[in-house]
């Protein structure tokens, strides 16, 4: 039987405040244990939390960016239920009038494009930490996290295939960096995913019965527990067995996903209206003034790119990537009008060599000044584009001028013709059989030819310069 | 409104409260009773009246975004009933 795949993803991102969502307790990452730290944090009795106005915009930004409908009026609740990362006993959430609602972003695989609805964005607070391992008969609990701000997205089940949801993760993480609310780290957990997965008969409407995936923390990872799981499916169903409702683990070691029983029992969370804190009103001004300080959004700014810039596709999706990429790219094109050009060494040795070395691109060693001055070189004829790239890994190296580095290390790019000719001539005496065979009409022989000149000059001849006067020699 | 003795068991599980059978028996009564005198707001007439979370007219009330002093980590543990130097201690978490 033919089955079809349907997926939807609940994303919980971390905003990136200084403090926490309901006190002034700092959400810093990677502090010592319970330092971070305060009586509303973690649940002493007679506190009160009040919201922290700066969650609240970043909540409405998002909303906005994802053509949400802000609700005018939303509450928060109380989730209940025991756990030890979960110092109160109820995490403060938002259940039945969240901050927004009905949204879509467009995502684009093997050139489709394709809206994923967005049921709903609602703000709650992160729990804390439970650590096991290398401890006997006992878990510790680090409260550093608890209370930290957290954006809860929920898509709707519009995704088909793995591939669609990967997409529409990456998006959303752009999109979040882009406005800057949440650094999109999944690996260190400011960025986690769980996806609802089943599958139906094609064909049919009502939707199979689903398990929740948890622990996947990579694009990688999504992708493989997703296709774990959808093969999995299938085999019950096609060994006539039933799909059970249940959460269900990646283990990224073995590759395979496992029941969660644990959490099965009891999802009774009695949700109630959070006594603590006060209604939020969102008002048309509020709204309007998030709205004016959006920025140029990755979809936006990537069709500017192919029209203003006359980019491939290609090119404008990867530059557009971060701010920080696009930003570098405009910078360079503002000193130095070829787009493509620019594209092309930011894409091959400026990204190679940033990744290589683990540097930010807005931290980069080659600033664009510096790397458009080296480009400049190159029309000008003062090096060859050869010799450019190792110019460019050495600026990379220390940050000196191209300028600098062509003087220093003698790579001025020689068009001396008669420099040039003294080198063809040696290479025609060292290589006579070669020469024979080029006279007797075997053409491909002159790019050997080129080879052992540019060879013997270190690349600085000039490469037009040996075309040249290559093909009147070998005559 | 009656609440059953299976109530009682779901919502003390969900509570961790163990009960003996005589209490179960205790609360099916008084929680019943509580719950029937509350019915009596059924009977006013509210198909009018906005649902309402708060009593207080209050609204949007916020904290700007500034870090201020957590507690000292000491301060913060001192009332565990059991913890290491660093963290809280709890009975091991099988997940």
């Amino acid at each position: 039987m033919e089955y079809e795949t349907v997926i939807g993803l609940e994303i919980h991102a971390q905003l990136l405040t200084r403090s926490k969502i309901f006190c002034g307790c700092s959400t810093k990452f990677g502090e010592e244990p319970n330092t971070q730290v305060c009586p509303v944090c973690i649940g002493m009795p007679g506190v009160l939390p009040v919201l922290n106005k700066r969650a609240v915009d970043f909540a409405i930004k998002t909303a906005l960016a994802t053509k949400c409908a802000v609700n005018e009026y939303s509450i928060f609740a109380r989730k209940n239920y025991f756990y030890p990362d979960l110092p109160k006993n109820y995490q403060i959430s938002q259940y039945e009038l969240p901050l927004a609602i009905k949204g879509n972003i467009e995502i684009v695989v093997d050139g489709n494009v394709k809206k994923v609805g967005i049921t709903r964005i609602h703000m709650e607070e992160d729990a804390g930490k439970n650590l096991h391992e290398g401890i006997e008969d006992a878990s510790h609990v680090d409260l550093n996290r608890t209370g930290v701000p957290l954006m809860e997205i929920v898509s709707e089940p519009d995704m088909r295939t793995p591939e669609e949801a990967v997409a529409y993760l990456k998006k959303l993480r752009d999109i979040l960096r882009y406005l800057g609310v949440c650094d999109g780290n999944m690996e260190e957990g400011s960025f986690r995913c769980d996806a609802n997965v089943s599958i139906r008969p094609v064909g049919q409407k009502e939707l199979g019965t689903k398990a929740e995936l948890k622990n996947m923390n990579s694009f990688k990872f999504v992708q493989k527990a997703l296709e774990y799981e959808i093969d999995r499916q299938k085999e019950l169903l096609e060994d006539g067995k039933r799909i059970i409702q249940e959460t269900r683990l990646w283990d990224s070691n073995k590759g395979v996903t496992i029941s969660m029983r644990s959490k099965e029992e009891a999802h009774d969370y009695r949700y109630f209206p959070e006594p603590d804190l006060v209604p939020l009103v969102i008002n048309k001004d509020w709204i309007g003034e998030i709205r004016n300080g959006l920025p140029e959004l990755p979809d936006a700014k990537r069709a500017r790119f192919v029209k203003e810039y006359g980019l491939p596709e290609y090119d404008a999706e990867l530059l557009t990537s971060t701010i920080a990429m696009a930003d570098y790219f405009e910078g360079c094109v503002k000193l130095y009008n070829q787009p493509k050009a620019v594209s092309n060494w930011i894409m091959g040795d400026l990204i190679r060599e940033l990744n290589e070395n683990n540097i930010d691109i807005a931290d980069s060693p080659v600033s664009p000044q510096k790397l458009t001055d080296m480009l400049k070189l190159m029309d000008k004829g003062i090096i060859s584009g050869k010799i450019a790239k190792v110019v460019f890994e050495e600026m990379f190296k220390t940050s000196k001028d191209a300028e600098a580095i062509v003087q220093e290390k003698g790579l001025v790019q020689v068009t001396d013709e008669s420099e040039i000719e003294k080198v063809i001539d040696e290479i025609i005496k060292a290589n006579p059989d070669q020469l024979a065979e080029y006279r007797s009409g075997k053409d491909k022989l002159f790019g050997f030819f080129v080879g052992q000149v540019m060879k013997e000059s270190k690349g600085k001849a000039n490469p037009a310069k040996v075309n040249e006067l290559l093909k009147k020699k070998l005559q | 409104m009656k609440i059953t003795k299976k109530e009682v068991e779901h919502v003390a599980l969900l509570a961790r409260l163990k009960f003996s059978e005589e209490e179960k028996e205790t609360f099916v009564k008084q929680l019943s009773g509580i719950l029937g005198y509350v019915e009596k707001l059924n009977e006013v007439d509210t198909s009018n009246i906005e649902p309402t979370s708060h009593v207080i007219k209050m609204q949007n009330v916020f904290r700007d975004d500034v870090v201020t002093d957590s507690l000292p980590r000491e301060k913060a543990l001192s009332n565990a009933p059991d913890k290491t130097e660093k963290f809280f201690r709890v009975p091991k978490i099988i997940e």
